[in-house]
């Protein structure tokens, strides 16, 4: 098989929206992550800018 | 994450790595296209994948509408959201093999203006689950899949129905394939379906635990300063 530039492109094409895809994935589980440590601090959350949630 | 994900994610790895080598190495070249036509190993299985996760997507959506899960709510979002990330796939690698095949990037063929009118039915979709924030947003983007799911037979059967430069279906089509490049088609398909299957896991975990995290701040918000429920 020789360097074929259309065939690198397609591969590399695929490749850098699947992981492009499971980026925003682990993104996603380490900003909740966070969430989940601050809602664990007991009495924290209620104390703090109450209309953030709102 | 369970071992038994991790166990799955290493299969998973090896089986595209095995894959790929075939469709680089071991597969023949074919005579007219040459090497470009190894992108049908990752353009076909890709459109494959997303098929099924739209054809799940469907049955989820309609089992929510009759009986409310919440779970095939979240098994419809997730497909949707993989199936979109698989149809993309095969909507840029498409104009990639056919440019230097039909000499341009894209035609407005029924196959492929099909195909495009799908992954718009699905994008749609999940801006549709992202921005919509009423209670009935399930409700709706349930509806919306049961409608959009019946573009894919369209989609599939056009070339069929319809003239177009698209090259015949690989399989049921009356076409032929070296046996060689067939084998090396499915192992594409396995290991591009065991790797759909993992991103769907990991995002059903995601979405599971955001409505928990959701959850536990509608309950925080119920509390008043002292700790009680109100």
């Amino acid at each position: 098989m020789k360097g074929n530039p259309y065939l690198f492109a397609a591969y590399a094409a695929t490749w850098i929206i699947h992981i492009a895809y499971i980026g925003t994935i682990v993104s996603r589980y380490a900003r909740l992550k966070r969430e989940i440590d601050e809602l664990k601090k007991p009495g924290l959350r209620s104390q703090e800018k109450p209309e953030a949630r709102s | 994450m369970s071992k038994l994900f991790f166990i799955f994610a290493l299969l998973t790895l090896l089986l595209l790595g095995y894959a790929l080598h075939a469709a680089l190495v071991t597969a023949p070249t074919e005579r007219t296209m040459g090497d470009v036509q190894r992108i049908f190993y990752y353009h076909v299985p890709s459109a494959w994948t997303a098929f099924i996760l739209f054809f799940i997507n469907f049955g989820a959506s309609v089992y929510y509408l009759i009986k409310r899960n919440p779970t095939a709510d979240i098994v419809a979002l997730v497909c949707a959201e993989v199936g979109v990330v698989f149809c993309t796939v095969v909507l840029i690698t498409g104009p990639i093999w056919a440019r230097p095949v039909w000499g341009i990037w894209w035609t407005w063929d029924m196959r492929l203006t099909s195909t495009l009118v799908l992954w718009l039915i699905y994008v749609s979709y999940l801006f549709l689950r992202r921005f919509s924030s009423s209670g009935q947003t399930p409700t709706l983007a349930a509806a919306l899949a049961v409608l959009g799911a019946l573009c894919v037979p369209f989609v599939y059967f056009s070339i069929w129905f319809f003239r177009t430069q698209h090259p015949q279906p690989v399989m049921g089509g009356g076409g032929s394939i070296d046996p060689r490049m067939l084998h090396v088609l499915l192992i594409n398909w396995l290991a591009f379906s065991c790797f759909a299957f993992l991103v769907c896991w990991s995002r059903y975990r995601l979405e599971r635990l955001q409505r928990d995290v959701d959850h536990a701040h509608a309950m925080e918000a119920l509390r008043d300063p002292r700790g009680k429920l109100r």
